[in-house]
């Protein structure tokens, strides 16, 4: 009986050790799993793929980058069209929520809500999340704006016909119909200045260094670290657009 | 200031709590309110038509042709508004040349042509094709020619053909029926795809369209019938008029129990958006929503019909109470795209805020070029009925729907 | 095959050959080069000029001055942040010049108090109490904010 007992209880051992060895070996051979970039479907190539980093502990709201975008981009001055722009978020005693932009942060902030009544306050920067599954993309009917092989989400602005569907389309408000051009616009990441190895615009002029850019596939650029090493967040995640903005400390009320 | 952005600045002065700065401006206005009404319109009248052809309703015989025209000159004029309201109409082409197939726009214009040049346009010439040859012989001038034109230069009128011209037909109606439904619930489907924008995204969407647009296209044959016959002194054919009034109440309790579930629905689910939402229909939206669409466009014309179902007052009160309906249903329909288009952009997709709208009288996207668009299809028809009068076809039965 | 049939196909056939020259002329060369768009929409959205030349073009003639700020409190800041683009000035240094902001407010776009900004990134002042009348940079070289 004894012996019988043994023999089963190595049986049972074997093979738990086969099966445990078995199941280390299949998962080793899968790709480990990292939820925020799994959420951006990550291509299969090899090149650059751009993403975006905001930290929102640094930003302190100066409005640089809203307004050195607008410079640089040939935005209209007019406070009904950006590419990018600053939010200030404050949550009062009472839970209730005051979302202010005034000319998009260009000028400045100046505190609508008594120091009193403030529970917490914070700035949030908004811009084009450049998504890996753009919505904005997804409904162009005639292939105007599209996202490039290194993830940059653009428009060609000889080819849109202003139809505004991907305006409609874009969960975070990020586009605008340009007034002399008649065709869309919207943040190109400053395309024309990473290709000349510059930052873009906005992330050039911020004082702070609240905001940067870089390749996702590379694991030891500035954003990928900070990806890893942050708490990140992206805006609407349940929409799954595949955003690449990753904003660190970026509180649930932001939307 | 730039006179430019003068409106701009005015909704800028009444944003309701935090927008989106780019949000200010409403992207789509009144051209795209026109848009699914018009083919709305369509997509009813012809389905109105195929209720005689295929489900061979024979108190209907007499709107068939009418319907048919109507349906046509309303669809030449369906994408004027759309390509009058792009930022560059000169690049409209692209949509056909390029479509990108992720789209749902890009699909539109091979659903367009599919529904105008293979179903509409095929079934009027089947079913003109033998007057029109018939006729050419004895017009004259621009007439003569249109005919010969538009008859392909066929001169076979014999009843042989004309059997041809029925089978033929018939198989275009049976093809039709699905173009119909997915000409507008495809129109929906703009609306109900966009995931960004929790007022139009719903599953729901293309099929309130397709049953608001049957709803919509009903009700406006039935007032160009009764216009018809009065203009031409003629007897209106009360047994008709009754059953296109029965079955536009049939399907506005359709349309009203589907309408009322998608409603239901959001409100119960409750979900991330509904605080706005309800802000919205409660405020911005309380007259052009629950009014006008709703008590005058849909409560009141169930009540008239459905009385009307039941006691048959004199034909002067019934002709009276069916033009008044036709038109409260039509105003209704017609701010039930407004709910949808204008009512969609009217909330910030932040949740935290409203952007305001008004519809100014001039320019490109004001009220008078929309009224514009809107009595051209009248125009045409007015046209097509003299080019096509339906009282002078050779009377025939269609064959029985085998 | 009754005649208006064969009528109707033969113009179906003409017309869809129409569309179908009309797609072949009309669809831009370099369409789907890489994806559904035109791929020289690539190239002509990198030829845009950059307007901020960034930091290094600076130095070439103003060594000292960015020195100076480069080991001050503001040296993470980029030189055009607060002089504006400098893409013509490096053209034509004679004639175009570049921003030269004193007043309070600009200052203040950073420095005001404000409940969001995080306080131990930033030095913040009520500018309303803090001396109203004069212009920061008579106290504060802003190229060496600590002194």
């Amino acid at each position: 009986m004894k012996n019988v007992k043994e023999n089963q209880s190595r049986r049972k051992f074997i093979r738990n050790a086969g099966m445990t060895l078995g199941t280390l070996l299949v998962t080793s051979a899968i790709p480990s799993f990292n939820a925020v970039l799994f959420a951006a479907n990550k291509p299969k190539g090899k090149g650059v793929w751009y993403g975006i980093a905001i930290d929102i502990e640094k930003c302190i709201g100066c409005g640089n980058c809203a307004k050195s975008c607008k410079i640089e981009n040939d935005v209209p001055q007019e406070p009904f069209f950006f590419r990018n722009w600053v939010e200030q978020y404050t949550i009062k005693h009472d839970g209730s929520i005051v979302v202010e932009s005034p000319n998009g942060g260009i000028d400045g902030f100046t505190q609508s809500v008594p120091d009193a009544e403030i529970e917490k306050s914070f700035f949030v920067p908004k811009m084009c999340n450049h998504c890996a599954k753009s919505p904005c993309v997804q409904v162009c009917p005639v292939g105007a704006t599209f996202e490039t092989p290194d993830g940059v989400v653009l428009v060609d602005e000889k080819y849109c016909i202003g139809c505004r569907y991907c305006v409609q389309a874009c969960p975070y408000g990020c586009r605008y119909i340009h007034p002399t051009k008649n065709v869309v616009d919207k943040c190109t990441l400053c395309y024309h200045r990473l290709k000349k190895g510059l930052m873009p615009a906005c992330m050039q002029n911020c004082p702070t260094q609240a905001r940067i850019s870089g390749d996702l596939n590379d694991p030891e650029s500035e954003v990928s670290k900070f990806v890893k090493t942050k708490n990140v967040y992206v805006l609407k995640p349940h929409l799954n657009t595949g955003s690449k903005l990753y904003y660190n400390a970026l509180n649930q009320e932001v939307r | 200031m730039n006179p430019q952005f003068e409106h701009l600045y005015e909704a800028l002065s009444k944003v309701d709590g935090y927008i989106y700065p780019n949000e200010i401006e409403l992207s789509w206005s009144i051209l795209i309110v026109l848009y699914p009404f018009i083919t709305g319109l369509v997509a009813g009248a012809f389905i109105l038509a195929s209720l005689e052809r295929v489900f061979n309703v024979k108190a209907l015989r007499p709107t068939y042709v009418i319907a048919l025209l109507t349906a046509f000159a309303f669809m030449l004029v369906a994408t004027m508004p759309l390509i009058f309201h792009l930022g560059q109409p000169l690049r409209a082409w692209e949509i056909m040349i390029t479509p990108h197939l992720t789209s749902a726009m890009a699909i539109f214009g091979f659903v367009y042509l599919w529904y105008l040049m293979v179903v509409l346009l095929l079934e009027i010439w089947f079913d003109y094709r033998a007057d029109m040859v018939v006729w050419s012989k004895d017009a004259k001038g621009l007439k003569k020619w249109l005919y010969k034109a538009f008859s392909l230069g066929i001169n076979d009128a014999s009843p042989e053909s004309r059997k041809w011209d029925d089978k033929l037909g018939y198989i275009v109606t049976v093809i039709g029926i699905p173009s119909a439904f997915l000409l507008h619930g495809y129109v929906g489907f703009i609306f109900g795809s966009i995931k960004a924008n929790p007022w139009w995204s719903t599953v729901m969407m293309p099929v309130i369209f397709l049953f608001s647009a049957m709803v919509s296209g009903i009700a406006l044959v039935m007032l160009v019938f009764m216009v018809l016959n009065y203009v031409r002194r003629q007897k209106i054919d009360m047994l008709c008029l009754d059953t296109i009034a029965k079955y536009l109440f049939y399907i506005i309790i359709i349309d009203f129990t589907l309408e009322s579930l998608d409603q239901i629905h959001r409100f119960y689910e409750a979900e991330e958006s509904f605080e706005i939402i309800s802000l919205l229909m409660s405020g911005k939206l309380f007259v052009t929503l629950l009014i006008f669409q709703i008590l005058l466009g849909m409560i009141i014309p169930l009540i008239t019909l459905g009385t009307l179902q039941f006691f048959k007052p004199k034909e002067k009160i019934r002709q009276a109470i069916y033009f008044v309906t036709g038109l409260l249903v039509l105003f209704g329909i017609f701010f039930m795209r407004w709910n949808v288009v204008i009512g969609g952009q009217l909330f910030s997709k932040s949740f935290y805020g409203f952007t305001s709208f008004k519809l100014s009288l001039i320019g490109p996207e004001g009220f008078l070029m929309a009224s514009i668009w809107l009595v051209i299809p009248f125009l045409i028809l007015a046209f097509l009925l003299w080019l096509f009068p339906p009282w002078k076809k050779t009377q025939h039965e269609h064959l029985p729907a085998e | 095959m009754p005649v208006q049939l064969k009528r109707l196909l033969i113009l179906g056939v003409v017309l869809f050959s129409v569309f179908l020259l009309f797609k072949y002329l009309l669809t831009p060369a370099s369409f789907g080069q890489y994806g559904h768009y035109r791929g020289l929409a690539l190239e002509e959205n990198a030829a845009l000029t950059a307007k901020y030349t960034g930091s290094e073009a600076c130095y070439d003639c103003h060594d000292s001055i960015v020195a100076v700020k480069n080991e001050s409190l503001h040296s993470s800041i980029a030189c055009e942040s607060c002089h504006g683009p400098g893409f013509k000035h490096i053209e034509d240094p004679e004639n175009e010049k570049m921003d030269q902001p004193d007043s309070r407010e600009f200052c203040a776009h950073c420095h005001a108090f404000n409940k969001a900004r995080p306080e131990k990134a930033i030095t913040q002042q009520d500018i309303r109490e803090h001396n109203p009348d004069e212009k920061c940079i008579e106290c504060h070289n802003p190229h060496q904010p600590q002194q």
